[in-house]
């Protein structure tokens, strides 16, 4: 009664192996790697069961001790059935990539890198608004919430480009009652 | 009688369901009449098991007669009844809502026919995770939703999807290895898997392979329920599938998980030893995934942030291991799967009226469809936790049960909650602010459906009387449907915080599990650290 070094060490390469190829990008090394991990974890079930030489079935003069514990080996199969469909699916997976895209690989999520690109400035939340001091208003809020002005061209340009930040808030702050820039319109502002 | 003898029939009946859908996959009206009312059946049944344990106690069935600890037991106390009904109610109005979309489009987008089958096998592996009282068949009833959750995942097989699917099906499967792997050295260390029994037997195990034990079912379950950092594969793969899928995987694999890690906190490894980082985990979960919430444009994704920041909650409760906390993170829970699910649904019915889910493209939703936006603003004030909703009494138990420990991490939880919440609010008020009252004239890429009427010039009214046929009434009627089962939850909040309390009292004390499983006379041998038992209402 000893234990079985070979399949200990057997799994320990299982595992090793399996996991250096779920770390590809490759969709095919990925699944060869998963079968991998699965079978090690079957191989480390059946170790629980009990010590090599031990006996494989029971009979009634078997002492509790002398023969190997069966259970582990339904959890194995079990377990065999549950990877032999992901193993399947995963096939089937891999080949619709192939039909879809021409290609074996783990495709990054383009929304993601997407987002991560967007500038942090934006447009809606984080423009220039022109705050309003005087009681009697130059600029008034239009009904589209942008300010309308009857500064002829420039300051309203600017305030709406994205990307412009600093010209939109030079813009804005030239949108200041008082500003020496701004014309007083002459029917009190608005439409 | 002991009423345990049906709850075999939660999962059973699923299945049947499943086999008669896939004989009948020619007969869609068939297909979908079996799927309800199998469906419809499965709920009353399980409502029944939540109102015989509704005051307390726990009752277990030994599968095929096999005596515990070598059969397969299966166990009903108050908080798998409750998750059970909580999960059904919504699997049924998810599926209503599917079988609406999928009498409106056809095959077009999903492929139906096989869709109910594989919906019936979800939510009996969904059942069986939650019944199961050995860890082995817990493992199996993982397996089984998940291997459905990634045909439901890569539904029709286009491009996005497959790629989706891709890192869900590695990601899940890698969870399930390990979780296989802890079972192994489980079985390998106490010679047993039922979940009482290791109850017993774990105890007597030195700290250090208990720790490891401990530790290799955290990982496992933590990665199924995305507790950060575990939680990065969810944002990316939820979106993508159909809405009636996202909604239903958003409700509930997540807390499938959770419900695997209470589980593990509070009868196989009970005690403090883990609370600390479970704390930490709780706290990092909440404010990376609010954060990752702001940064979306999309609002499928924006939600999937959500659900991530707000299983931090739950995580939170139950790291307490306290009455007055863990009893909060079940009534969370119920809540969390109710609104996350339909705040998914209704971003399906957004996506259908206006042509998108982004918020570059959508605007002006509510004048031009008020019923969405109702549907809309209902589970999402509920979900940022504005009084009198299920949201803000769930985030102020935690918060109570957070003060009552006193502990300085558990103020800065405490805190970390509250700034979540508010974030929260933000995250929504932008979408509300962008898809529903905004101009489409306004929006940077306007949906061309959102423009198809001209804008009425004395009343700013725009409703299209052209379109309005994009939303099915079954669809609507069954989001509706959930929506008020939500604001149910609010109503019935009392009661439900009374047997989640009871349920929390009785999963930290343990003795009615272990006895209801091992026999009335087993002895419960007591918690190295105990807590202190302080009961808050």
């Amino acid at each position: 009664m000893s234990v079985n070094l070979t399949l200990l060490t057997v799994m320990g390469a299982l595992y090793a192996c399996g996991i250096y190829l779920i770390l590809e990008r490759s969709l095919t090394r990925v699944l060869l790697g998963l079968m991998l991990l699965a079978n090690a974890t079957n191989l480390l079930i059946l170790a629980t069961g009990g010590y090599a030489g031990l006996a494989p079935l029971y009979s009634k003069d078997t002492a509790a001790g002398e023969y190997n514990d069966p259970l582990p080996q339904a959890l194995i199969l079990t377990s065999i059935v549950i990877s032999f469909a992901v193993t399947a699916f995963m096939l089937g997976i891999i080949y619709r990539t192939w039909v879809l895209a021409r290609e074996d690989e783990i495709q990054d999520d383009a929304e993601d890198r997407r987002v991560a690109k967007t500038p942090s400035f934006d447009v809606e939340d984080d423009s220039v608004i022109p705050v309003e001091t005087s009681e009697f208003p130059l600029t008034m809020i239009g009904s589209d919430g942008q300010a309308v002005s009857d500064v002829p061209d420039g300051s309203e340009a600017t305030v709406k480009v994205a990307d412009r930040k600093l010209d939109a808030e030079a813009a804005a702050s030239e949108e200041q009652p008082g500003s020496l820039n701004v014309t007083p319109p002459k029917e009190g502002g608005g439409q | 009688m002991n009423i345990a003898s049906f709850a075999p029939l939660a999962v059973l009946l699923p299945i049947l369901g499943a086999a008669l859908t896939f004989l009948l996959i020619r007969h869609s009206r068939a297909q979908r009449t079996v799927s309800i009312a199998l469906l419809s059946l499965t709920l009353l049944l399980e409502c029944w098991l939540l109102a015989s344990v509704w005051d307390g106690g726990t009752a277990a069935v030994n599968i095929g007669g096999w005596l515990p600890p070598w059969g397969i037991v299966m166990v009903v106390d108050q908080f798998s009844s409750l998750m059970l009904v909580v999960s059904s109610s919504v699997s049924l109005a998810v599926l209503i809502y599917a079988t609406g979309q999928g009498m409106a489009d056809g095959d077009r987008d999903a492929p139906v026919s096989i869709f109910h089958p594989t919906y019936l096998i979800l939510v009996a592996g969904v059942s069986n995770a939650f019944l199961s009282g050995d860890l082995f068949n817990l493992y199996v009833g993982f397996e089984i939703l998940l291997t459905a959750s990634y045909v439901l995942m890569t539904l029709g097989g286009t491009g996005p999807r497959i790629r989706a699917g891709v890192t869900y099906v590695v990601v899940s499967v890698v969870s399930s290895v390990l979780f296989l792997i802890a079972i192994a050295m489980i079985y390998g260390a106490t010679g047993t898997i039922n979940m009482a029994d290791l109850a017993i037997k774990l105890a007597d195990l030195d700290q250090g392979t208990q720790n490891l034990l401990h530790v290799m079912l955290l990982v496992a379950f933590g990665i199924k329920a995305a507790i950060f950092p575990l939680s990065f594969w969810l944002p990316d793969s939820y979106p993508t599938a159909p809405a009636p899928v996202t909604a239903v995987f958003a409700g509930l694999l997540t807390k499938v998980g959770v419900y695997a890690i209470v589980r593990t906190e509070t009868l196989l490894f009970p005690g403090d030893t883990f609370n600390t980082p479970l704390m930490v985990a709780a706290l990092l979960t909440m404010i990376v995934g609010i954060l990752g919430a702001l940064a979306q444009s999309d609002i499928k994704r924006l939600l999937s942030f959500t659900l991530v920041s707000h299983i931090g909650y739950m995580v939170f409760g139950l790291a307490m291991s306290s009455v007055a906390g863990l009893g909060a993170a079940v009534f969370y829970v119920a809540h969390h799967i109710t609104i996350q699910t339909s705040l998914f649904l209704v971003t399906g019915l957004i996506e259908r009226r206006g042509g998108s889910s982004s918020m570059d493209r959508v605007a002006g939703l509510a004048k031009l469809s008020p019923m969405l936006a109702v549907l809309f603003f209902v589970p999402a004030m509920n979900l940022a936790g504005i009084p009198p909703f299920s949201g803000f009494l769930g985030k102020l138990g935690l918060l109570q049960a957070g003060v009552q420990l006193g502990t300085p991490l558990a103020y800065a939880l405490v805190i970390g909650g509250v700034l979540t919440s508010l974030l929260t609010l933000l995250a929504i008020a932008r979408v509300w602010n962008r898809a529903f009252w905004r101009k489409p004239e306004d929006a940077e890429h306007p949906d061309p459906v959102l423009l198809a009427a001209p804008e009425d010039s004395a009343t700013g009214d725009r409703a299209g009387k052209t379109n309005v046929t994009l939303l099915p009434r079954t669809m609507v009627g069954s989001t509706l449907g959930l929506v008020i089962f939500g604001v149910g939850l609010t109503i019935f909040a009392g009661p439900l915080f009374k047997v989640a309390d009871q349920s929390a009292v009785d999963m930290l004390d343990r003795s009615s599990y272990i006895q209801a499983v091992l026999g009335d006379d087993t002895p419960v041998p007591a918690i190295a650290q105990p807590e202190p038992r302080v009961v808050s209402k």
